[in-house]
């Protein structure tokens, strides 16, 4: 019987070890040495100062989008669309940088970042009014909106908002110097988002921990029908958390085309936004481990270019590390939660 | 098949479910399980059935030890047992069904199965339609299908929980006789679980009777109910007197109402129930009482009519807004309509609060505290920390309680003791009686027409839709409510 507290600890640890024993054989069958490898990868995150610097501007706008999806995933919504929520941000911002001349940063500034929180709630509030009007699943409606926002995207690149010397279908030109947010020696990282990010990180886990909102959040993505008899707005407070998941997100987006780039791109998110789904599911939907999930992920990352420079492996080693561990995680699930399925019972009258 | 059970322990928590628990079934007869709620009846069965393991103890099949990992390990050995609520597959067909998890074949063979479930079918009396879905089915006839599968299964020992519980009075007398004729003329061991005497005096040869986890008595039976009574509860609970009659003062107005949906049309009901009155809906499940009482609460959008609540107009209010103007409805599901399993005890009377109750901030303290008083008074057994699942069937029920708040005009309670023992129904009945003398009046609809006739000043019948003549609950028998259920008036 002592086995089983054991096994119960260090349950957390399987399928972190067990991704790792993939990616070893991985790094084997191509003849790579696993120990240059995980070398390269630690040097590529944090080898050097700009190298530091460049895993954590990745991780503020995959940390923002993650902590949105704490609020819609608490709610019981699959906000798959958060990805398109975070382009549409991007262009929101970029809308303010590209139209306002001339004016001083502090006003262009806190202009973008609100158009971009404007633009990702308002592409949200689309998926959560389609689906408690329209009945359309919000996975559905998600991934239709993010293509949408990619089209979007290489409209504005490749028509109104060429550079002066033709579309080239790579971005806009670079915006002016004052509309981009201050950043640190030269790097992409901006400690003012870091700032944001830490805000916004305080606010949501207060509003799930300790408010009746986030109460009922809950309460809806645990059983609606009982939530409903309880008196609590479904459709209220679904359109509600999709639509702060979606500012959040759309900031997330501010930060990608003011310090991670210059201008809007082509592939603006970088997948951010479908990674973060994968944080907030490795983070056990618990608030408190969102942020450092998503600081791995990013290091992994950013770790994973510098892999490739040094050993020729392709640097998609990283994706694939991340997404094994996630898929491992889900299988090996929560030791609890497995002993439970197995004796779904109670003192019964 | 000769079972016998000895010592079996389990607990839950701090919970001693089953606390050293040793007895024997033999072949051919038909043994009552009696307990009040929590006495650790439906946890013995479930470890007899496979469907738990036990912690400690041990179960013998004709002498030889044996170990059930699964429900269909148990069905293996010859153990089957009949759920509370039928484990079917409500989209399937009778024969879909039934063929589920019999034929692992890739081709099904479903003329065959055909024929082996007509055949089992027919020797027991059973009348349903194969080709039928099981969503359409009633709770009696889904019930007979789980005895089906146990049968086909090559059940020995037949174990049933709770089999009346919502089933007409003829499915009854069928379940029954198939019983009698099961241990007589199959030789078939039958254990009912139930807290409901006369049918285990009715059936049952012989009871054993469970008290806080311990076999505290065993009897021939019939034996006199007194005997079984002080056996469950240690003493014979005092029934309390019904409060007087209501005030009269009208709360409830319902002229022409009218209620749609696919299933079932209730047309034209006209009502006014009083303030502080009961008013009993009695007839079969499915016959209108709900759609009514979810039309009431704003559940179910009114086809025709009025409703009224002291005047004011609440025809076309939502759930919600009928919430509002001080109107509960409590459902008959626990976990499924009203409770959230995984939230505390202390998580719900926060969502539960009316809303200008509600703070933007939780004030944790104060909610915990304001929980416990509620849960005391409501006798469940808990922590504010508890979560709803953790609480066993009736503490759930008593929790639903719990969660009404002060000032209601209106309660409407769908099943309001369902799975209660007697003295716990009597205790929620204390409860409602103090709530009516503030001059709430209450609403309900029950499957148990002693319980309806008892506890109501006033009774309607429902059948199929139609809603019969007023009766004074004083003044009518079960005889002549039954006769209304049948449709005559």
């Amino acid at each position: 019987m002592k086995v089983v507290p054991l096994l119960k600890r260090i349950w957390p640890l399987m399928p972190v070890l067990a991704s790792l024993a993939f990616i070893l054989a991985l790094l084997l069958i191509f003849g790579a040495d696993p120990a240059t490898a995980f070398q390269a990868l630690w040097q590529g995150a944090f080898g050097s100062r700009d190298r530091l610097l460049g895993t954590l501007a990745f991780w503020i706008p995959l940390a923002l989008c993650a902590i949105g999806l704490m609020l819609t995933f608490t709610a019981g919504l699959w906000n798959i669309g958060v990805e398109g929520q975070l382009i549409l941000g991007s262009i929101g911002a970029s809308w303010v940088a590209l139209n306002l001349k001339g004016q001083p940063a502090w006003v262009l500034i806190p202009l973008e970042l609100l158009a971009a929180m404007a633009a990702g709630a308002l592409w949200a509030a689309l998926s959560a009014l389609l689906k408690t009007r329209g009945k359309v699943h919000e996975i559905f409606s998600g991934l239709a909106l993010t293509n949408l926002a990619i089209i979007l995207t290489n409209y504005l690149i490749s028509g109104p908002w060429q550079p002066p010397e033709g579309g080239s279908f790579r971005g806009t030109q670079p915006f002016q110097e004052a509309a981009l947010l201050p950043r640190l020696f030269d790097s992409r990282f901006s400690p003012l988002s870091l700032v944001l990010m830490s805000i916004a990180l305080v606010i949501v886990a207060v509003l799930l921990g300790n408010t009746t909102w986030g109460l009922k959040l809950k309460a809806l993505g645990r059983n609606s029908r009982s939530a409903f008899l309880l008196g609590v707005s479904s459709e209220r407070e679904a359109v509600i958390a999709m639509m702060a998941c979606g500012a959040l997100a759309g900031l997330g987006g501010a930060v990608r085309v003011l310090s991670w780039f210059d201008s809007l791109r082509q592939s603006i998110s970088g997948g951010i936004g479908f990674l973060a789904l994968l944080v907030v599911m490795l983070s056990a939907y618990r608030m408190f481990w969102v942020p450092f999930v998503a600081f791995f992920f990013s290091a992994v990352l950013q770790g994973s270019i510098t892999l490739q420079l040094r050993t020729q492996l392709h640097s998609s080693l990283g994706g694939i590390l991340t997404g094994v561990l996630v898929l491992l995680t889900l299988l090996f699930g929560d030791y609890n939660h497995l002993r439970r399925l197995r004796k779904e019972s109670r003192p019964d009258e | 098949m000769h079972i016998e059970l000895r010592d079996i322990r389990k607990t839950f928590g701090d919970v001693r479910a089953n606390d050293g628990i040793s007895l024997a079934f033999e072949p051919g007869r038909i043994y009552g399980l009696l307990g009040e709620n929590g006495a650790g009846k439906s946890t013995l069965m479930k470890i007899l059935a496979g469907y738990q393991p036990a912690d400690s103890g041990r179960i013998l099949l004709n002498g030889q030890p044996a170990h059930f990992a699964t429900p269909a390990d148990a069905l293996r050995r010859g153990v089957g047992m009949v759920y509370q609520d039928p484990l079917d597959f409500p989209p399937f067909t009778v024969l879909e069904n039934y063929l589920l998890g019999r034929d692992r074949a890739v081709n099904l063979d479903f003329r065959q199965a055909a024929a082996e479930l007509r055949a089992i079918l027919d020797r027991y009396g059973f009348a349903v339609d194969m080709d039928a879905a099981i969503g359409s089915l009633s709770l009696g006839e889904r019930q007979q299908l789980e005895l089906v599968r146990l049968l086909a299964g090559g059940a020995q020992a037949l174990i049933l929980d709770e089999p009346t519980t919502g089933i007409s009075a003829s499915q009854k007398d069928a379940l029954f006789a198939t019983m009698r004729r099961m241990a007589a003329e199959e030789g078939k061991s039958i254990i009912l679980v139930s807290h409901k005497l006369e049918e285990i005096q009715e059936l049952c040869g012989h009871a054993f009777v469970l008290r806080k986890g311990q076999l505290v008595g065993e009897t021939a039976l019939p034996c006199p109910n007194r005997a079984l009574v002080e056996m469950m509860f240690g003493q014979v609970p005092e029934r309390t007197p019904r409060p007087p009659a209501a005030v009269e003062q009208p709360l409830l107005e319902i002229s022409g109402l009218g209620v749609r949906t696919q299933r079932l049309t209730v047309g034209d009901i006209n009502l006014s129930i009083r303030r502080g009155e009961v008013f009993g809906l009695a007839g079969l499940e499915g016959s209108g009482q709900a759609l009514l009482m979810k039309a009431v609460a704003g559940l179910l959008p009114a086809a025709s009519g009025r409703i009224a609540l002291d005047g004011l107009d609440i025809t076309h209010l939502d759930y919600h807004q009928t919430r509002a103007a001080g109107v509960a409805y409590v459902a008959a599901g626990r976990l499924e309509e009203g409770l959230i399993a995984g939230l505390s005890l202390t998580e719900h009377i926060l969502l539960a609060a009316p809303r200008r109750d509600q703070t933007f901030f939780i004030r944790w303290g104060a909610a915990r505290e304001t929980t416990s008083g509620r849960i005391a008074l409501c006798e469940v057994v808990g922590v504010p920390d508890s979560t709803a699942e953790q609480l066993s069937g009736g503490n759930q029920q008593r929790m639903l309680y719990a969660m009404l708040n002060e000032g209601l005009r209106l309660i409407l309670l769908d099943q309001p003791t369902r799975g209660l023992d007697v003295r716990s129904a009597d205790y929620i009945w204390e409860l409602l009686y103090a709530r009516r003398r503030e001059g709430t009046a209450i609403l309900f609809y029950s499957p148990d027409l002693d319980e309806i006739i008892e506890r109501s000043d006033r009774i309607a019948v429902f059948s199929g839709g139609v809603m019969s003549r007023i009766v004074e609950a004083a003044r009518t028998t079960a005889d002549e409510l039954g006769h209304l259920i049948g449709g005559q008036q």
